[in-house]
């Protein structure tokens, strides 16, 4: 068949492929930019089921879908579309369900444009199905439904596995335990569960009713989230095995900010972006003093850095009132956020200074910040991330008056866990060495997976190796070899990897 | 929810609770700290070990009423309970046979020094302890510090109880006539700078315990960054203890005030409302 003969073929749902195509890509509505910057409201308002419906059939449902292996998890992506574009959300839902536990998280902050939507068939031609929008759209319409389906859940293996943290990678290989009939708890150690999705993704790119909605999902499969407990502190990994864990996974994230070492960084008025976010965020402080944690902002707030925390610590400090600019040294381009929180910052009125980067913080007599001295960068060759090196302009220094300084230039890895058990392996930067494949770690029974192993990425990523995780402690728990035999390994990298 | 088992007021604005947490109490050592939380709109405050009881499963903490949540925690009797109570944080105290220490314990610091003289002492170490406060109806845990404790020495700013003198009186005494191995300092962070001035010109290694401001407690935020030897160390994760000789004491005071015009307006809606949120709108 010529591509022009595939093209007038009626696909299922009576439209033709070229008609499909046709169908430009469904906006999704949001605040505006001006409303938006004066509240904490979710920015984007997600699709209405005819906008839905509309997207849906933008798919063309491949016989050859590109978009499950661009997913970290696999999503089986052209059946829960289909779903929508039949008018069954609830069919949509399962679908998802099947493979993920945090449908309405990862419809929001996935970085789709990367991932599944990248290589979208659609996208050759035309700007891809809106895949993440569309996830969002289903895990939203069961959450109005206030019921919520849970898919089938084995009967008890008699085993039980501990894990470390509930933030993405924890929760998702809790839950994958849970479902095949292990008895898991997880071990938080802040007052709320959530992990990152909690403590540092703002409410309004992720409302935090939806994180909690999404554990106690994992909940009712059967999983205990017990919070207020640091393990490390509270009890060690090898306590856990001692005291009835047959394993752990440890998914305790990339908690440790990162500064400049630059003169002036401990002056008050200089936060990490952890500490900023986690007062606005975890503890609420932008309702101040109704909620007790108090946060400073200021008039003008510098934040450092150029990643999607960057952006949602200035976008956060912009709505409690201030004149935001945002120091990055290298040019647009190479700015790790995500395109789209880059534009909503623009949007709001963060004023980006690029090719800048901060030389020293200067205070006043009392100890706090009063002016940011900076560099201008140019670009020079590229360095081991592919990406240009920035090199200081001799003698283009300059200060700006600043009240507030945000550091987001990273994590490193946050140590109370691996200190206090010292027979896990860890690389030069502290995180715990665990196999890609398995996420086994130099202890028996012990696994790990998420930003402790990887150090700081993707929510996405790290339910990726919560799954890797969990099926490799089904394995170990079965005294099976963790890598599958290698005919039935093909088979089962085709279904999970990416 | 963990439940306060105890409560006891020392003074209008100090006073003593035991609360429920077996499992802080199984793995806590002298020189640790909890994170606690009163309720949904509260914040996290760390306070330091006061005392523990494996057995019973509880914590001790001794608190001085400073500020907002430490004014409502007082109003938290027995059998009422706490939303969040997180530890043991921190390192725990290094404790070795030495020879000789002094515990200098200022108003509220008596109290985490306590459990750090009792190790000491067990240790096979010859505890001195000062028990400074402002004055008498400020002074806490005198007994509980001569049962662990060679000798015990009172001060009171106002003379009301013991030598009037400043701590550091008795402590320079001591390092003059010699023989001080050790010297643990705890208090508010002006007592422990004084402290560590008085000792250093004697050479006598000085442990400080710090109180700097924390979110989360665990390394997460850095908020409780100070200086020491130059280098910018986390309170939460790599303290509490440090040796004092190599604190920024000023760094770390100014660093403590950072939120004190929040602090204010915080307290003084807790006083106008009580609690009741409602009078908010």
């Amino acid at each position: 068949m010529s591509d022009v003969e595939k093209n007038e073929e009626k696909t299922e749902g009576g439209l033709t492929r070229k008609e499909r195509m046709k169908i430009p890509r469904t906006p999704i509505p949001e605040q505006d930019a001006k409303e938006r910057a004066k509240n904490f409201d979710e920015v984007a308002l997600g699709y209405s089921a005819d906008q839905a419906q509309m997207e849906a059939q933008r798919c063309l449902q491949c016989k050859n879908p590109k978009c499950i292996a661009g997913c970290p998890v696999g999503i089986d992506i052209p059946a829960f579309i289909k779903a929508i574009e039949e008018g069954d959300p609830a069919a949509a839902i399962a679908k998802l369900k099947e493979t993920t536990s945090f449908p309405a998280v990862c419809g929001r902050v996935c970085p789709q444009e990367e991932q599944c939507e990248l290589v979208c068939i659609v996208g050759k031609k035309n700007d891809p199905v809106a895949i993440g929008r569309l996830e969002r759209y289903a895990a939203d319409w069961e959450a109005e439904q206030g019921t919520s389906s849970k898919p089938e859940i084995a009967a008890s293996k008699g085993k039980k596995v501990g894990v470390v943290g509930s933030g993405p990678a924890g929760v998702t290989c809790a839950g994958e335990l849970a479902k095949m009939g292990y008895e898991v708890v997880i071990y938080e150690a802040l007052h709320k569960p959530g992990g990152v999705l909690t403590y540092g993704i703002p409410e309004f790119r992720l409302p935090k009713a939806i994180v909690f909605r999404e554990c106690e999902y994992v909940e009712s499969l059967g999983v205990e989230i017990k919070t207020d407990y640091v393990i490390g502190k509270t009890m060690t990994v090898n306590d856990m095995l001692a005291n009835g864990h047959d394993a752990v996974f440890i998914a305790n994230g990339a908690g440790l900010p990162v500064f400049m070492n630059i003169p002036g960084e401990n002056l008050n008025g200089v936060f990490s972006a952890n500490e900023f976010l986690t007062r606005a965020n975890l503890m609420k402080s932008y309702r101040f003093p109704e909620f007790d944690t108090p946060i400073k902002v200021g008039k003008k707030v510098a934040v450092v850095g150029g990643g999607n925390v960057a952006m949602d610590a200035a976008r956060t400090a912009l709505r409690l009132g201030a004149d935001v600019h945002l120091i990055y040294r290298r040019s647009r381009e190479e700015m790790p956020a995500r395109a789209e929180e880059i534009h909503h910052a623009e949007e709001e009125g963060i004023q980006f200074h690029l090719l800048t980067n901060p030389t020293q913080i200067i205070g006043d007599n009392e100890g706090w910040v009063e002016e940011i001295e900076c560099i201008q960068m140019e670009l020079g060759e590229p360095d081991d991330s592919g990406r240009r090196r920035p090199v200081a302009v001799a003698g283009s220094e300059y200060r700006i008056p600043i009240d507030v300084v945000i550091m987001s230039i990273g994590t490193g890895s946050n140590p109370i866990l691996t200190q206090a058990t010292p027979e896990l392996e860890l690389n030069k930067w502290g995180n715990i060495v665990a196999d890609e494949e398995t996420g086994a770690t130099s202890m028996e029974g012990v696994f790990a997976g998420g930003d402790i192993v990887t150090g700081a990425a993707t929510v996405i990523l790290a339910m990726g190796a919560g799954k890797i995780g969990a099926r490799s402690i089904d394995r170990y728990l079965q005294g099976l070899p963790l890598k599958p035999e290698p005919e039935a390994a093909e088979a089962e990298v085709e279904e999970t990897t990416a | 929810m963990y439940k306060i088992l105890e409560k006891e007021d020392y003074s209008d604005d100090t006073y003593m609770q035991v609360i429920e947490a077996p499992a802080v109490a199984q793995s806590c050592q002298a020189g640790q700290f909890v994170i606690l939380r009163l309720h949904e709109e509260g914040e996290r405050i760390p306070l330091t070990i006061a005392d523990f009881d494996r057995e019973k499963g509880t914590i001790t903490i001794v608190v001085q009423a400073v500020g907002k949540t430490t004014r409502e925690l007082q109003t938290y009797g027995k059998g009422d309970s706490i939303a969040n109570f997180i530890g043991p944080l921190g390192e725990p105290s290094e404790i070795e046979k030495v020879g000789t220490v002094i515990c200098a314990g200022g108003g509220v610091g008596v109290a985490p020094i306590f459990p750090i003289a009792r190790e000491l002492k067990n240790a096979g170490n010859k505890v001195i302890s000062i028990v400074a406060a402002r004055t008498e109806s400020l002074l806490l845990w005198e007994d509980k510090m001569r049962e662990v404790s060679d000798e015990v020495i009172v001060t009171t700013d106002d003379g009301t109880c013991g030598r009037q003198c400043l701590v550091t009186d008795p402590l320079k005494e001591m390092c003059e006539a010699g023989g001080i191995d050790l010297v643990y300092a705890i208090g508010p962070a002006i007592m422990m700078k004084f402290c560590c001035k008085t000792t250093e010109p004697f050479g006598v290694k000085t442990i400080v315990s710090l109180n700097s401001i924390m979110v989360d407690g665990t390394g997460m935020c850095g908020a409780c960054r100070v200086s020491v030897g130059g280098e910018t160390k986390f309170v939460c994760v790599d303290g509490p203890e440090f040796d004092g000789h190599e604190v920024d004491f000023d760094l770390l005071m100014s660093r403590q005030r950072q939120y004190l015009e929040q602090e204010k307006i915080a307290y003084d809606y807790y006083l106008e409302c009580r609690g009741d949120k409602a009078c908010l709108t």
